[in-house]
């Protein structure tokens, strides 16, 4: 939701990065205020999910060029876990797996670095549990969870549910979620979109990187973003996402060659 | 491999100081008079004599094994001493009279020698460079009738037992490593469980090398009479040299009718530096015989050290219903080399075992794991379940799995599993994005590949072996 007065959260000024030499952001402009959802949508390739891992701080991409701020401080010099300390959250496209540790385990030492940094208290594992207990059924997950290993053996739904969980968990003032809503069935998809919506609050802000449409008719945004070619080349509100859906993303791409609103 | 994986596996080695000692060091080299020389410096008797020379005529007919997935430089067996011991070698009284210098050196190493200190509730066997130099609650184990002392004492107060057990599940020529060793053994412990004793504390030993160009050829036996108990546990260090230093151990273990064995080791030999430069090929032979019905020995390994690990802990299981276990972590990093694992010989009937063997490789480092499960035509209704785990950190290093089965009773049944997985840079970027550093998520990470072996290990000793392996892995991870 778009309020009056808000901070600038993120803040990304002609931002270009590479991996492997080749050059996939080429000018990346974005701001986001706390209280906002964003949702960037565009073609394979366009750029999105390379976007949202590098504010991660996935070593993978390197920035050849602009600068990203995140409540007016240099994101790009931090190391990916002073960033998430910081209160920047990555919903994973492809959850990693990670045999022999149980999620629990695994929540609770996320759980407590960041309340650490925070300068909030620490919970043992009897306190968690209890804690981490009722943030599950938020999201109508299986207490049996908490003992299998982080993602291992998850399906692609109870994957989708465990990255929101830590969403739910780690309270961050930005969260990027990249995909989130794919390989979701409806009622997956009507679960996690649910969690994401309880947990979206005037001091926190949410940018969506997204594919379809589907995934917008649940959590609605503030503004919507198509990126091609490695920037942003048109920003609406929510009724984009709907002509996007309707007429693909050719005709955005030639709009903004030419300068011509191009009508269906 | 990414930088912070780099810094994780690359961790300065804690034990690497030299205690600036006066040792009684026998000159190089190797030959009969060597070992009369050692014999006769421990004063032992004529058939102890025969044995090593019976041991090492037998060595200078054998080939030292190309098999394992090893490689380093020839051994010159004459440019090592095979006598190192600091004096003065009188005999102790109390434990006030070791060197202080000593003392020093194993309050440094963690090691409790002071019965009267906290932490001391294991009994200790101390062994420095090729002597025992202090072994602590013998006179409260002695009370049950638990003989727990060096084996050298061993053979002057006890020699009908040594004498009717030693070589009996190793046989002196039983292979290369073990004719050298029964040829110039010089110390190592003994312990005598007798018939119906638990065992009241865990008894170890700790070994430690001190002397450049010696070798360690250390002998343990261990007996436990029928429906006896013993947890045993062995720790070792060793100076950084940049030249390698070999260590030859024989272990032999016997349970008899009911008896429980369980043998621990924590081994954190000096394993060379990042170049490969340096550290001790440790090169030991291990064996247990289940000679009673019902009898268990079990043996939990956590390799993090040496240059290279040639080592097979295994049970011979020839008493019915016997049961052998094997439990092990390898941790190789750097240049480190590893092959090691077990062999189960099932002799009796519904004969068990287990083999959990855990490889961690990184660096440029190799890990094998060696296992033979072998059911003989007498063993029906044998049971055999092995499980060998892999994980590779980082590009460079590898992991092999050799997995010898053979069965000659078809009422057996034997299992094997085998895994390999990787620390990938991914996962590193995943407990990072939820602002967990990468050491944090390595030792998480071993931890949960290594807990069904670190469950086997008894408290203190399972502690310490999660913190070695996470000083072991600082630097390796990036």
């Amino acid at each position: 939701m778009i309020y009056q007065d808000s901070k600038i959260l993120l803040e990304v000024r002609g931002l270009h990065a590479t991996v492997n030499g080749i050059e996939i952001l080429k000018g990346m402009e974005l701001s986001v205020r706390s209280g906002e959802v964003h949702a960037i949508m565009g073609p394979n390739g366009s750029g999105k999910s390379t976007f949202a891992k590098l504010l991660a701080g996935h070593p993978a991409y390197e920035v050849s060029g602009g600068e990203v701020r995140f409540e007016g401080k240099d994101l790009l010099e931090l190391a990916p876990e002073a960033r998430a300390r910081a209160g920047v959250f990555l919903g994973f496209q492809y959850p990693i797996e990670i045999p022999g540790v149980a999620n629990s385990q695994f929540l609770r030492l996320a759980y407590n670095t960041v309340q650490a940094e925070r300068g909030k208290e620490e919970l043992d594992p009897l306190e968690f549990d209890d804690f981490v207990r009722e943030k599950m059924k938020l999201l109508e997950m299986n207490p049996d969870f908490l003992d299998r290993s982080v993602n291992e053996g998850f399906s692609g739904g109870e994957k989708k549910r465990n990255e929101i969980l830590q969403m739910a968990l780690l309270e961050p003032k930005l969260a990027i979620l990249d995909e989130t809503d794919s390989g979701l069935d409806i009622d997956a998809l009507r679960i996690v979109a649910g969690g994401v919506n309880q947990l979206a609050h005037k001091d926190n802000a949410i940018v969506l990187v997204t594919h379809y449409q589907r995934l917008l008719n649940y959590i609605v945004p503030d503004y919507v973003h198509v990126m091609e070619a490695g920037r942003i080349i048109k920003t609406g509100g929510k009724e984009l996402a709907l002509e996007l859906e309707e007429r693909g993303y050719d005709w955005v791409g030639a709009e903004a060659q030419t300068g011509v609103r191009v009508t269906p | 491999m990414s930088t912070a994986l780099q810094n994780l596996v690359n961790q300065p080695y804690q034990h690497g100081f030299v205690t600036d000692i006066e040792s009684d060091v026998a000159p190089k080299g190797l030959s009969e008079d060597t070992i009369r020389l050692i014999s006769g410096k421990k004063d032992e008797p004529e058939w102890l004599l025969e044995l090593r020379l019976k041991a090492y005529r037998q060595w200078l007919t054998m080939e030292e094994p190309r098999w394992p997935n090893v490689k380093y430089p020839k051994i010159d067996f004459q440019a090592i001493s095979y006598y190192s011991a600091p004096k003065p070698k009188n005999k102790l009284a109390s434990m006030d009279e070791v060197d202080p210098e000593l003392l020093r050196t194993f309050e440094k190493l963690g090691v409790p020698m002071n019965e009267r200190a906290k932490l001391a509730g294991v009994a200790v066997d101390v062994i420095f460079d090729s002597v025992s130099v202090a072994t602590t609650y013998k006179a409260k184990l002695a009370e049950v009738g638990i003989i727990f002392c060096s084996i050298s004492e061993a053979v002057r107060e006890h020699p009908e037992l040594v004498r009717k057990y030693l070589g009996s599940v190793v046989p002196v020529g039983d292979n290369y490593y073990a004719a050298l060793n029964s040829a110039v053994f010089t110390d190592g412990s003994f312990c005598f469980i007798p018939k119906g004793v638990k065992c009241p504390m865990d008894l170890s030993t700790y070994f430690r090398i001190n002397t450049q160009d010696s070798g360690q050829f250390e002998r343990t036996l261990i007996i436990a009479e029928e429906g006896a108990s013993v947890s045993y546990l062995e720790g070792c260090t060793a100076p950084k040299f940049d030249t390698n230093q070999l260590h030859a151990a024989v272990v032999e273990l016997v349970a008899l009718d009911d008896a429980d064995i369980k043998y621990s080791t924590v081994q954190n030999w000096y394993a060379g530096d990042e170049n490969g430069l340096g550290g001790i090929y440790n090169f030991v032979t291990k064996r247990g015989l289940c000679k009673g019905v019902n009898s268990r020995i079990s043996w939990t390994q956590v390799e993090t050290g040496s240059a290279i690990t040639w080592k097979y802990p295994s049970c011979v299981l020839r008493g019915d219903n016997s049961v052998g276990e094997f439990y092990s972590v390898a941790l190789t990093n750097h240049h480190q080399q590893a092959d090691t694992g077990t062999k189960m010989i099932h002799l009796g009937k519904n004969t068990r075992s287990t083999i959990v063997s855990k490889g961690i490789s990184a660096g440029q480092s190799n890990n094998s794991y060696r296992g033979l499960v072998r059911i003989a035509p007498t063993a029906a209704g044998a049971r055999n379940y092995s499980q060998c785990d892999s994980m590779l950190i980082g590009e460079r290093c590898g992991a092999n799995t050799f997995p010898y089965i053979q069965v000659n009773n078809p009422s057996a049944k034997v299992e094997h599993e085998a895994s390999t997985s990787k620390i990938g840079e991914d996962q590193l970027f995943y407990f990072a994005q939820r602002g967990i550093g990468a050491e944090e998520a390595v030792s998480m990470i071993i931890n949960g590949f290594c807990k069904d072996v670190f469950q086997q290990l008894p408290m203190e000793f399972a502690v310490e072996a999660t913190k070695l392996l996470g000083l072991k892995l600082e630097g390796s991870v990036g």
